[in-house]
């Protein structure tokens, strides 16, 4: 019982860093209609950025201007090399463009800090076991999950209640008809684009602090976010959070029986799901059919 | 009929690349694998460029071939023709039965399905380290001479480059015909308006369906004769990394021409051979590739010289 509790808590955090990933994909894939495969990428810059930036700053410095700088760069790769691309109508282009950006920032990464695991510090105060019994439910973790459930409401007020998100969910809607009501949609895609990127940074900020920082960190978080997108239903950020945990907490859970397959039975989930409802739990019916 | 000598001079440069390639610098295996990668992407392009639907995940069907084709040769049976045939139809039945769960869907949704289906393939390959060695791979197989009768071929180097070359022969021809095909005028159809063909009574997902896998057999064919040229094989072969390889490569060469792929193919492995031996960063280089055929060649080195876009 100790150790199915053990490993779906695991599963539990691996989740909510899908889920942050899965989030900023799927703003950027509702808006920008473009599959960020350089998602990870951003993940690993604002992981690397808060590690080198933490001796300075202090972890909690470093925990906001990391993902934000992530963000910031986010924005200069989409006014550079996304934007001149939002006119082919055809999404391969966009797809091979962030896929050679995921390899560039993979192999710079690898190049300025090295193919060595590096740790990242977290203050004391919170990376002590909340209780003995439990002894796995840290602090951290526990800080964790608060942060990413503080970033999500965020995002949902952001979206819901500020002229700026209204914008964003009319984009998503009918760009032209935004567009044609006076709204800058240059500037309202990049400003998502920075939005999802900031949110990939802050996932490996969080995720650097638990499992330390990899060049390829990114490649084996990005591939369970599209699962979770899956799963979750496209054209739906709570699905995508949704589909994030529940596919952490899946792998965790399967670990304790029979680890050989914690990876392969969230792919499972989603051949099962496709087959069953093919639109997700809670995507929209009939988009992208 | 003015294609056919351009046609006709490159099967002849082909057969007597073993003679001209180590002048200029190369080695027959680089000229096998160019071939392989481009019954594989040519294979592809048939779902990417005459279908209209994006498979970014094909590596895992590549993958399967040769998994199929190694386990085939180190447990089963000492043969190689058994070998291809086991993985080619491995590889085609996982592309066979998964293609209903993706024919449905339509650009960006249709990629990641697909990519995200071959990562279910590339776990199982690697967690199931005792048949398939797991991260290190399968090794401890080997090609094994061809027997026709009482005659018999040893497959070195030079012979095994033969033997790809005739694959590649027949899945030009293979694929050739079904273009020209009913059902190859169908994918195109498909991919110009689908919606039009749904209104004159087509069912587009069955020819997407079909499309899917008939690429999935040919790319695993592809794989097999990949794992046999190495006589290795490894989890690297169904990564989604080499999926996306193998669709720039497309884009490189030209997605609208039946021959592009083979050029795309050329360029690329060519240039990551050269450039893996130059510089350590060489993947920040094939990213730059990727960023500037976007940029700057979107139609890849075919659509530089013919303007308009030919079918077939």
């Amino acid at each position: 019982m100790q150790l199915l509790l053990f490993n779906a808590f695991n599963g539990l955090i691996q989740g909510v860093f899908y889920a942050l990933m899965a989030l900023g994909l799927a703003l950027i894939l509702s808006l920008n209609s473009v599959i960020n495969m350089a998602h990870g990428g951003f993940l690993v810059i604002g992981a690397y950025l808060a590690y080198t930036l933490s001796p300075y700053l202090g972890f909690w410095g470093a925990l906001i201007v990391g993902p934000l700088l992530a963000g910031v760069i986010g924005l200069v790769v989409e006014r550079g090399l996304i934007r001149p691309i939002y006119k082919r109508s055809d999404p391969l282009y966009s797809l091979l463009l962030t896929f050679g950006l995921a390899l560039i920032i993979e192999d710079l990464t690898r190049t300025i800090w090295g193919a060595q695991g590096l740790p990242l510090e977290v203050p004391d105060i919170i990376n002590s076991p909340v209780s003995e019994t439990y002894f796995f439910i840290t602090g951290y973790r526990l800080f964790v999950i608060g942060i990413t459930a503080a970033a999500s409401i965020g995002l949902y007020l952001l979206l819901r209640y500020t002229l700026l998100g209204i914008r964003i969910r009319a984009g998503t809607r009918d760009l032209e008809t935004t567009a044609a009501l006076g709204v800058n949609i240059y500037k309202l895609r990049a400003l998502n684009f920075g939005f999802g990127c900031l949110f990939a940074g802050l996932a490996g900020v969080l995720a650097a602090g638990v499992l330390g920082l990899t060049p390829p960190m990114g490649n084996s978080l990005i591939m369970p976010s599209f699962v979770a997108i899956i799963i979750g239903g496209v054209g739906s950020l709570f699905g995508a959070v949704l589909g994030g945990l529940l596919i952490g907490l899946a792998a965790g859970i399967v670990t304790t029986y029979y680890p050989a397959a914690s990876e392969a039975v969230i792919y499972l989930m989603m051949l099962i799901v496709l087959a069953v409802r093919p639109r997700g739990l809670l995507g929209e019916e009939g988009l992208f059919e | 009929m003015k294609r056919a000598a351009p046609i006709a001079a490159m099967w002849i440069a082909l057969i007597a690349l073993p003679w001209w390639l180590p002048l200029i610098g190369g080695y027959t295996e680089l000229g096998s694998k160019v071939l392989i990668y481009a019954i594989a992407t040519m294979g592809l392009n048939l779902v990417l460029g005459f279908t209209g639907g994006l498979s970014f995940g094909q590596a895992a069907y590549f993958g399967l071939g040769g998994y199929g084709a190694g386990m085939t040769l180190k447990y089963l049976v000492p043969s190689t023709p058994l070998a291809i045939l086991v993985g080619t139809v491995v590889g085609g039945l996982a592309a066979t039965i998964l293609g209903p769960l993706v024919m449905r869907r339509r650009g960006i949704y249709f990629a990641m399905i697909t990519i995200a289906i071959g990562q279910l393939f590339y776990f199982v390959i690697v967690r199931w380290n005792e048949f398939t060695g797991g991260e290190d791979g399968l090794a401890g197989f080997g090609r094994q001479p061809i027997h026709f009768g009482k005659f018999v071929v040893p497959l070195n180097d030079i012979n095994f480059y033969y033997l790809v070359l005739l694959c590649f022969t027949l899945a030009v021809a293979v694929m050739w015909t079904l273009l020209q095909s009913p059902l190859g005028h169908t994918w195109v159809a498909i991919r110009e308006n689908r919606r039009r063909m749904q209104f004159l009574g087509v069912r587009p997902e069955r020819y997407v369906w079909a499309s899917f896998a008939i690429a999935g057999f040919i790319t695993a064919f592809a794989g097999t004769l990949n794992a046999l040229l190495f006589n290795f094989t490894s989890p690297q072969d169904l990564h989604w990394i080499l999926s996306g390889d193998f669709v720039i490569m497309i884009v490189l060469g030209g997605m609208r021409s039946f021959f592009g792929p083979l050029v795309g193919v050329i360029i690329f492995v060519v240039a990551q051979d050269y450039l893996s031996s130059l510089t350590s960063n060489w993947m920040t280089f094939i990213g730059l590739i990727f960023v500037l055929i976007v940029l700057l060649f979107p139609r890849g080195v075919f659509g530089i010289f013919e303007r308009r876009t030919k079918i077939a």
